[in-house]
């Protein structure tokens, strides 16, 4: 929000900042994620050069848990197995809400080199947990892992957090119309 | 000592037992044996003086259509010689004696063996599927294998 830019020169007046509540606690959610990371194969490798200093992941407001209960979103990274694929649903399960799903690599987004001859990998985690946002590549670069953390930042500040029922219907009647 | 050497004393005290030695083709020469004495001369390549063959590099398996086959990789710490040992049973009773009390790096090898390609090693302590899920239909690296149409609930096709 470019908030921090203004601390050395202040807004007049003792610096209030008029806006929705809403606004301010998706900028907070957006920018304070914890993730659990779900290493399955080379894109792991290739996170973990994410997470080291050169490209630091954590500026992101990122930090990896190692439980599902305390991640706000859920980084599957390599190839999915059948054997795999059910524990996977189970950790996505014990997650609390609002959670998110990022897939990371050919492998996870469709099945990669295995989407046609692989009998014990599944086509695409999202046959079994619900994604938000694809990241591809065979292993992505640290910068499409960027790209995709900036995607789903995006993602959760458009959110709406009050009367989402409401709005909800509101909409689908302006779609009735 | 050499592939041939080995087959010249292994014959002499196993006969029949031991059936072919390939060392002409320009690949790893290898010996070729019968199942039913499989263990006892796998000891006997492991503690006689002349072989030593302290170490299983490898134990694979392999599907020849009407047979099945195990390979066996053996090395001499002390010797430094190396050895390929083969071994095949009928594709309807695939049965062979385990080595896994001889060389402890058996135990997995021949669970993946297992697993795979559906050879079963008599004599192992605990021959369950290592890498597929415990209910798993068939073994999946078998020519004939037919992948099934899905796996609890799960599309196995795209």
């Amino acid at each position: 929000m470019g908030l921090l830019n203004r601390l050395d020169d202040p807004y007049e007046g003792g610096g209030i900042v008029l806006g929705k509540i809403e606004d301010i606690l998706n900028w907070g959610r957006s920018k304070s994620n914890w993730y659990l990371h779900f290493g399955l194969a080379c894109c792991a490798i290739e996170f973990m050069a994410m997470n080291a200093s050169h490209f630091d992941f954590m500026r992101f407001g990122t930090i990896p848990r190692t439980s599902p209960r305390q991640a706000d979103f859920i980084m599957i990274t390599g190839t999915v197995t059948f054997k795999m694929a059910e524990r996977i649903k189970i950790l996505y399960e014990q997650m609390a809400e609002p959670k998110y799903v990022i897939s990371v690599g050919s492998c996870s987004n469709c099945g990669g080199p295995y989407w046609e001859h692989g009998y014990h990998v599944l086509k695409g985690v999202d046959k079994i947990i619900p994604v938000d946002v694809y990241i591809p590549g065979c292993p992505p670069r640290p910068e499409a892992f960027q790209e995709g953390m900036i995607k789903l930042q995006k993602k959760i500040n458009e959110q709406a957090i009050f009367n989402k029922r409401k709005r909800l219907k509101k909409e689908q009647s302006d779609d009735n119309k | 000592m050499l592939t041939n050497e080995i087959f010249e004393k292994l014959k002499s005290e196993f006969g029949e037992n031991i059936l072919e030695c390939n060392d002409q083709q320009p690949v790893d020469h290898f010996i070729v044996v019968k199942s039913e004495k499989l263990f006892e001369i796998c000891h006997t390549l492991r503690d006689d003086d002349d072989f030593l063959f302290d170490y299983l590099m490898s134990l694979s398996g392999m599907d020849l259509n009407e047979n099945l086959g195990v390979v066996y990789h053996l090395y001499s710490m002390k010797l430094k010689h190396k050895l390929v040992l083969k071994v095949m049973v009928p594709k309807t009773d695939p049965k062979t004696p385990s080595v896994e009390r001889i060389w402890r790096t058996a135990d997995w090898h021949e669970r993946e063996a297992y697993d795979l390609m559906g050879i079963e090693f008599t004599g192992h302590h605990n021959l369950i599927r290592i890498l597929c899920p415990y209910d798993w239909e068939g073994h999946p690296l078998r020519k004939d294998y037919q992948t099934p149409e899905s796996y609890h609930g799960m599309k196995t096709s795209s």
